[in-house]
């Protein structure tokens, strides 16, 4: 699959923010005042950013609106709901906490479970991807929400519970890469059954339909991103989970917290761009690729 | 809405005969003009005039080759478009419910003044059947010429979709898929149609039949056909060979 940067900015930075407003809501931290404004606003603006860098994914931004309809069928539209639900019912846990040093537990809870619901319907917008066999595992969804409770730890400033947090997301990235590799073959999708001549014999491409390029080779057959995936495995395995839980556990203060964010982030980015230029479509058959 | 309905009243689909499609792509243009210039935003081209040009297109045309045990090998021309699944899982990925199934005939179809050109479709296509168009930024998808099929301005003969009524080898073949005894139930039924990539649970109405296995290798050996080159001729026939070589 194509990995889109503004969908790589999406899953991350939302994620991050909506990790981190699942702890606000909780009151794993519960800060007054000025903690409490750069708090709620890293959180509201890293899953805003996140959610306007998707919006410039789409080939029509200005009919955005209309996927707040479909919530009973499309996880897209869910995480649409979700997303706008969790900002406004936080909003005056928020808001009480900045302005009259009052959080409101209430809100809070509330927000915090639909924060949580928001990452899942994320990861589920690709889980539900039959065709993408690598995506299609319970692990998809136990990598975003991890990252996300992981990331958002990290900016909570809780650091033994980020570090393990850290640590559970390097053993779901594993298990993720591990499934990942036998999906494809699990899915029973090969060219024989794509064609219906398995049956026949040994079935290979001859001649593809169009000789350029089209829409379906540019998004679903990108297969370049692979080349370099042990790699940036292990930086993504190394950057975005062991690394911060390593800083997260030595007594150093914020300065270890910032680096570990720091790494945490740059981490996924290298996960998530795996995540989709590694995930082969099953469409990729019938050109002969994978 | 994007939920599928749970019947259709009928499943009109398209059954392709592997077998007799000679791979003359007539199909893919014809939908293309019929697509461009009737309903929906036009299937526009891009750099058509350039270096690399490419387009959408609701119906191609791969070529596989069969290497079969014990048979010569056997080229099949694929046409793919749509399948109109029972199951879609492009209908229900959408978010704003652009992308429908027809209650009355079965047709997945898209309302583009509704799509947000976000893809998710496509993506869930396990068949490719789904192209966003370059220029429109919307989904497009084969309609089954829903605006050819009930069109009673247009002669009977021509109320079927182009891809069908323009393929010169009888290839294709339109209709309803839920009635046993129609045509195309018939055809699937005798000849063995099948589904492609059933394991993706999407339930295709579109049938393929299968190519016919006519080769075999008991065909007499094709080498002893061949006359083996003459041998250098002698006598006065060979003194002429030679002479006129010479000049």
């Amino acid at each position: 699959m194509h990995p889109a940067p503004s969908l790589i900015l999406f899953t991350v930075l939302s994620g991050t923010g909506f990790g981190l407003l699942v702890w606000l809501g909780l009151g794993l931290r519960a800060p007054t005042g000025l903690a409490a404004f750069i708090l709620f606003g890293l959180g509201y603006g890293l899953s805003g950013a996140g959610l306007l860098a998707a919006a410039f994914h789409l080939g029509h931004p200005e009919r955005a609106l209309k996927a707040f309809t479909q919530w009973r069928s499309s996880w897209l539209s869910r995480e649409a709901v979700l997303a706008t639900a969790t900002l406004g019912v936080m909003a005056p846990h928020a808001a009480s906490s900045v302005f009259a040093h009052a959080p409101l537990p209430v809100f809070g809870w509330l927000g915090a479970a639909l924060a949580l619901a928001t990452i899942l319907a994320t990861a589920m917008i690709y889980t539900q991807i039959k065709a993408v066999p690598r995506w299609a595992h319970w692990s998809t969804p136990l990598v975003f929400i991890l990252a996300a409770l992981a990331g958002g730890a990290v900016i909570a400033a809780q650091a033994t519970l980020g570090a393990w947090l850290m640590l559970g997301l390097g053993l779901a990235m594993a298990v993720h890469w591990y499934s990942g590799d036998r999906q494809f073959a699990a899915s029973g999708s090969t060219l024989g059954s794509a064609t219906g001549l398995g049956g026949l014999g040994t079935v290979r491409l001859l001649e593809p339909p169009h000789s350029g390029q089209n829409y379906l080779l540019r998004e679903m057959v990108h297969v370049i991103g692979r080349k370099h995936a042990n790699k940036l495995r292990a930086i993504s395995l190394g950057a975005g989970a062991l690394l911060p839980a390593l800083l997260l556990l030595l007594p150093m203060g914020y300065a270890a917290v910032t680096l570990a964010l720091i790494a945490h982030l740059g981490g996924m980015l290298a996960q998530r761009w795996l995540f989709f230029a590694e995930a082969e479509h099953v469409v990729g058959l019938y050109y002969g690729q994978r | 809405m994007t939920c599928l309905p749970k019947t259709t009243e009928r499943k009109l689909g398209l059954v392709i005969d592997l077998d007799t499609c000679v791979g003359c792509h007539a199909c893919v243009i014809s939908c293309k003009g019929w697509n461009t210039e009737h309903y929906g935003a036009p299937l526009s081209d891009m750099d058509a005039y350039g270096g690399a040009p490419e387009g959408t297109f609701l119906n191609r045309v791969h070529t596989f080759e069969v290497a079969r045990p014990e048979a010569p090998p056997m080229v099949v021309h694929f046409p793919k478009s749509c399948l109109h699944c029972d199951d879609a899982p492009c209908v229900t990925v959408c978010p704003t419910g652009a992308s429908y199934k027809r209650t009355e005939d079965g047709i997945v179809l898209v309302n583009e003044t509704d799509c947000i050109g976000c893809g998710l479709c496509a993506w869930a296509c396990p068949y490719g059947a789904r192209e966003m168009d370059g220029a429109e930024k919307v989904m497009k998808k084969c309609t089954l010429c829903v605006d050819r099929i009930y069109n009673d301005t247009l002669s009977p003969e021509d109320r079927e979709p182009a891809c069908v009524r323009t393929c010169p080898s009888g290839a294709r073949h339109f209709g309803d898929l839920s009635d046993p005894d129609s045509d195309v139930s018939r055809l699937v039924a005798a000849r063995g149609g099948f589904d492609l990539m059933p394991e993706q649970g999407t339930a295709p109405v579109n049938k393929y039949l299968p190519p016919r296995g006519r080769d075999t290798l008991a065909t007499p050996d094709l080498a002893s056909l061949c006359e083996p080159a003459p041998a250098a001729a002698g006598g006065f026939l060979g003194w002429l060979d030679r002479t006129l070589e010479k000049l």
